[in-house]
């Protein structure tokens, strides 16, 4: 569980998070929505630490992340895998590679033992016989699959995703969705995703947090999202002609 | 203001080298990287060493001979003059200078579109030090390698000379021999590999550091890139001018 209390954000002065207060709850897809701007891949990169906070605190189940150092915090980020917008594959390794890099990093697994954790997980992101293509080889999703494995690579505790579905076609991007879904139920991981893609909402939201301008709106299920009565989110669930004519609005 | 910014760049850079000069995470990785880095940086810069060197031994060589009009000056020091100049400054500084155009931009634009891509965010999420993994292995790579290529191009260069000198009937053999070998100090080769490996390391932490701090897209990967070819240039004769009257003195 990753629980976020009063966390504040801003950059030259411009607060981009204020006081956002959310729960992420184990073995559940947490979503968090948003337009394009409006903060959530900042918030993405506080919580796992890419960003230093100007407020708040960040509990990683029961350890407080923030103010740990460098080393601390390395041995949390071990346990979390993250899923990048453009996939983040090292260009000059191989599918193989990219897969066992945190093995070789962080376990002292022999070759033939990574090998095999390596293609346990490529087939469990349904990447077969392309483990020496070079990511410049594949295509955009199976870039995102190889990328889901090199997360999981190391049992992770923590999945984040950060637009997973963007670039993608619509059949592809619901395969990422469930495979991310099936991942985190399987194994029990704490996972965060940003989207701003409404199929994902509705296809996998177990708890979903909209940001506005750089605040938490509103909070709830993708079951009670359609029956919101909050302006803001229905502005921006119903923001396209066919979306309105479901709602009637 | 000009001054205040050179500071703060300059702090910046010192802070990316502390980060660079920490505990590796595994050192075994971090050899495989290196000997990866030697054939990359190292030996894929033979061949451009090789050619240029020859050719300014060659042109030294006959430039240095068509200027000896005086009949009393005799004609080995043809030899004397290509020796002295591919060793005091050809193959130390000269080749600097055109490994912090090859080396250099590549060092840059490789690490600048790992940041842009997000790879370098990736690394940190796993619990890695990226700039020591990234840049530790490419400043132990040039360091251990490139004396060699001022080694190979003081060989090749005066080769050149000789070869062009007796083809073109300015110098005969004996008297280009007698020529490299008169008044011959050591010491001379001391003094150029201690530049080259100054310079290797100012090549390689000035361009991964301008590759590091890139903010933005395609754009800015290519303007650090020439701003990492243009301030290692300048480094590189700045050092040349103190280290000379540091040595020679």
């Amino acid at each position: 569980m990753i629980v976020v209390n009063d966390l504040c954000k801003s950059f030259d002065g411009r607060l981009v998070l204020d006081s956002i207060t959310a729960t992420f709850e184990k073995g559940k897809t947490n979503l968090i929505i948003g337009q394009s701007g409006s903060g959530k891949t900042v918030l993405l990169k506080c919580i796992v630490g890419l960003h230093e906070i100007d407020g708040g605190v960040i509990f990683y189940n029961d350890t407080r992340f923030d103010n740990l150092d460098f080393n601390q915090k390395k041995k949390i980020r071990q346990k979390i895998g993250m899923l990048f917008q453009g996939a983040a594959l090292f260009d000059s390794a191989t599918v193989e590679e990219n897969v066992m890099f945190p093995l070789d990093m962080f376990t002292e697994m022999t070759h033939e033992e990574k090998l095999e954790r390596v293609n346990f997980c490529l087939k469990r992101v349904n990447i077969l016989n392309s483990n020496h293509l070079y990511p410049a080889e594949i295509s955009g999703g199976m870039k995102k699959r190889v990328a889901i494995a090199r997360a999981i690579a190391l049992n992770p505790e923590f999945l984040f995703c950060d637009e997973p579905n963007s670039g993608l076609d619509p059949k592809t991007a619901v395969v990422i969705d469930q495979l991310i879904k099936e991942i985190t139920e399987e194994y029990n991981i704490t996972t965060i995703i940003n989207t701003h893609d409404m199929n994902s909402v509705m296809g996998i939201g177990d708890k979903v947090i909209f940001i506005h301008q750089g605040k938490k709106w509103w909070e709830g299920s993708k079951d009670n999202i359609l029956d919101s009565d909050n302006k803001e989110l229905n502005e921006f669930v119903f923001s396209t002609e066919l979306t309105r004519k479901i709602k009637g609005l | 203001m000009k001054l205040l910014s050179a500071i703060e760049l300059f702090g910046e850079y010192i802070l990316l080298l502390k980060k660079v000069f920490s505990k590796p995470e595994k050192r075994k990785v971090y050899y495989q990287q290196t000997l990866k880095e030697i054939e990359k940086l190292g030996l894929q810069s033979v061949g451009i060493v090789t050619i240029i060197s020859v050719f300014m031994g060659a042109v030294i060589t006959l430039q240095t001979a068509y200027n000896m009009e005086n009949p009393f000056i005799p004609t080995y020091l043809i030899g004397l003059g290509t020796r002295d100049s591919m060793l005091l400054e050809f193959s130390s500084t000269v080749i600097g200078l055109i490994l912090a155009g090859k080396v250099g931009s590549n060092i840059a634009s490789e690490i600048g579109t790992m940041r842009v891509t997000e790879q370098i965010d990736a690394l940190e999420i796993m619990g890695i030090n990226s700039a020591s993994y990234l840049i530790l292995p490419k400043i132990v790579a040039t360091v251990f390698f490139n004396p060699f290529l001022s080694i190979l191009s003081m060989i090749v260069g005066i080769t050149g000379g000789w070869l062009v000198g007796v083809f073109t009937g300015v110098v005969s053999t004996q008297e280009y021999l007698d020529g490299v070998q008169y008044a011959f100090i050591p010491f001379y080769i001391t003094y150029a590999l201690i530049k080259t490996v100054v310079f290797a390391f100012l090549i390689t932490t000035i361009s991964a550091f301008y590759g590091y701090r890139v903010q933005g897209g395609s754009l800015e990967v290519g303007r650090a890139s020439t701003q990492a070819v243009v301030m290692s240039s300048i480094f590189i004769l700045l050092f040349n001018l103190i280290l000379t009257q540091l040595l020679l003195s």
